[in-house]
């Protein structure tokens, strides 16, 4: 009687935990927490992007525990994250201010305050690197250490974006600062038409996955052409709190690393044409993902017929924590819903008049 | 108790504002009222919703049941009830009259609920006019305007089709006369249950972010024609296996090895129950 073993759920459920035990304990060698986090820190980024906390060692801890499976560790940290309380908004951050770690354009070859090519995985040639299994990562920290310290740090200058002097020229529509609060996707159900606060936040907490095949789309044809990356920069901005007691004052808490993308589509106007900008910032380094987020918001901004321009169908699914919830969700029993839906179909079945005719 | 966690998992403030959207669903039955659902250890669409009420009503001297297609061993029931009672220390119990509040994944329980009992129900999709309208930003000026037309039209198409309506579960319920609600994936069997009754129905839906309400004696009636009535799923001539009981709804069954078809109460608690009164 295959199913009806499934009575006897808790004993069932602590053998399935310890199998998973099972799976981990196939080795001696320990994994390290600091390795995985330092070694693996793109997959940690995305981590922390999807889980919407930016916390690097937490994202290790959760990898960790979940052999390797990013929907799990982003599931650890989203549920962590519900039982702090919220009690801060940061200031804004204007990323002109930003500590570049990397900067192109592919709109411009020259631009104000220079490309810096930074750390990129583009032009390697994807070959598997068969020293890799030998060199050790003690060799490799003493060498990274030496060359530092035979080096001095530059200032750290603004650096204006590739934008700005098309604004000036009036090729791309300024607008006022928005100084409205943002909409708290965190605290707050979505509702449509939203605003592009909770765009831009949804985006951002998306899977990777998602959204770039959401976007690889819109560039296929479901969407508006080609569109150009005017500015990447990669680079860390610090995140300062307001000092309740001195509004002119306010509290330093530390920098954060993320990816941000402006991106480059052509607008039709009246009689000519200009440029629309679409927006994309994430945590960490993750940069098909900044690219796939400004792609999308500029197609958000013109709703159409494709599934890209559909604001409710590609912000309702591109959430790992609901996606992957509810297919895994299919799992579960359905004893009860499955034995109505047998009944409902044996019933037109015996009684359908129409059915002799067919 | 974890000694890492507040008492029942969230912060208060979030257990607070639930409260308050559980509030808002009562005071306007049959409405989907939107929440900021939290992120819980478990998987968004395993009941996320239920639970999130259920933590933000519990409190020490509750006694909690927890039900999966109305079975209390149940995989999924087991670990919800596992992790409630790991982050609140509260009673259990498989007994229906016993239990304050009951957390149930698409069953009513077969006895009678009382007045001081709140039933929990975790809701996938929280929408009946979904099945008619893919877009959330046009059923809400549905229900706003209380156009339902479409809806009724789907039932009447089936009915041309089929000769009967064959909606199997979810199947959609006017509540007082004003907002057309979406019983979760309950069986038709149980949606008469909904109306007047003296407990209080709560339900939520984590992952659609939407909690509702069906407060007691209020009056829910399953859509039906004039001339054609509302049909329950039957077990004519049916009866379980364990209890003999002939009213309850059952669970098909298939032996493995002689391929013999057989049934019993998808209640767990009920059939152990009659089993310990009737005699053999």
């Amino acid at each position: 009687m295959a199913y009806v073993a499934v009575s006897g759920g808790q004993k069932a459920i602590e053998k399935s935990i310890e199998l998973l035990h099972f799976f981990r304990s196939r080795t001696e060698k320990n994994l390290d927490l600091e390795a995985l986090q330092v070694q693996l820190n793109l997959l940690i980024d995305r981590i922390m992007s999807e889980a919407g906390f930016y916390t690097s060692a937490y994202a290790a801890l959760a990898l960790h525990q979940c052999e390797g499976s990013v929907e799990e560790a982003v599931f650890l940290l989203r549920a962590y994250r519900s039982t702090l309380s919220r009690n801060y908004y940061t200031i804004p951050v204007n990323t002109i201010h930003m500590r570049v770690i990397r900067r192109i354009s592919a709109a411009f070859k020259d631009i104000q305050g220079g490309q810096l090519l930074g750390a990129t995985y583009d032009y390697t040639h994807r070959l598997l690197n068969f020293e890799g299994e030998t060199r050790t990562s003690h060799e490799s920290y003493q060498q990274m250490c030496t060359v530092l310290g035979q080096v001095t740090p530059l200032p750290i200058s603004p650096c204006e974006r590739v934008s700005s002097p098309l604004k000036k020229e009036g090729l791309i529509d300024e607008y006022p600062l928005n100084q409205e609060k943002p909409y708290d996707i965190t605290k707050n159900i979505l509702t449509f038409p939203c605003p592009r606060s909770a765009r831009l936040q949804t985006l951002a907490r998306a899977d990777t996955g998602f959204i770039s095949g959401l976007a690889y789309s819109a560039l296929r044809g479901f969407g508006q052409v080609h569109p150009t990356v005017g500015e990447l920069r990669i680079g860390y901005v610090a995140l300062e709190i307001p000092y309740l007691f001195d509004n002119s004052e306010s509290i330093y808490l530390g920098e954060i690393l993320i990816s941000e993308v402006e991106c480059f589509n052509e607008v039709k106007e009246a009689h000519s044409l200009k440029i629309g900008v679409g927006y994309g910032a994430v945590f960490g380094r993750n940069e098909n993902k900044a690219i796939a987020m400004a792609v999308l918001d500029r197609e958000l901004e013109h709703p159409g017929s494709n599934p890209p321009q559909n604001e409710e169908f590609v912000l309702t699914h591109g959430d790992s924590l609901e996606m992957n919830g509810f297919i895994s969700h299919l799992k579960l029993p359905h004893y009860v819903t499955f034995q109505s839906k047998l009944d409902a179909l044996r019933k037109t079945r015996n009684n359908n008049p129409h059915e002799s005719s067919l | 108790m974890n000694p890492h966690y507040n008492f029942a998992f969230l912060d208060e403030g979030s257990k607070k504002e639930i409260r308050r959207a559980i509030l808002k669903a009562v005071a306007i039955p049959g409405y989907q009222v939107p929440f900021g659902s939290r992120e819980l250890p478990i998987g968004r669409g395993w009941g996320t919703g239920g639970i999130q009420i259920t933590l933000s009503l519990i409190g020490k001297n509750d006694i909690l049941k927890v039900i999966d297609q109305g079975s209390d061993d149940s995989v999924n029931a087991v670990s919800i009830k596992k992790f409630i009672v790991e982050c609140t220390d509260v009673q259990t119990t498989t007994c229906t009259e016993d239990a304050s509040l009951i957390q149930t994944r698409h069953r009513i329980p077969e006895k009678r609920l009382q007045c001081h009992q709140i039933l929990i129900f975790q809701v996938p999709l929280p929408e009946p006019l979904r099945i008619v309208e893919p877009r959330e930003e046009i059923t809400k000026k549905m229900h706003a305007e209380m156009d339902y037309a479409p809806i009724w039209l789907q039932l009447y198409e089936s009915l041309i089709r089929y000769n009967k309506i064959t909606i199997a579960t979810e199947y959609p319920c006017m509540v007082e006369n004003r907002y057309i609600m979406n019983p979760s994936p309950i069986p038709k069997f149980d949606n008469d249950k909904l109306n007047q009754a003296p407990c209080l129905y709560l339900f939520g839906a984590g992952r659609e972010k939407k909690i509702y309400a069906i407060p007691p004696y209020t009056q829910v009636h399953s859509l039906a024609f004039d001339d054609i009535p509302f049909e329950k799923e039957s077990f004519k001539g049916r009866k379980c296996r364990l209890c003999q009981s002939d009213s309850s709804y059952l669970d098909e069954f298939f032996d493995s090895q002689t391929g013999e078809k057989f049934y019993q109460c998808s209640d767990t608690a009920y059939c152990k129950e009659r089993q310990s009164h009737v005699p053999e």
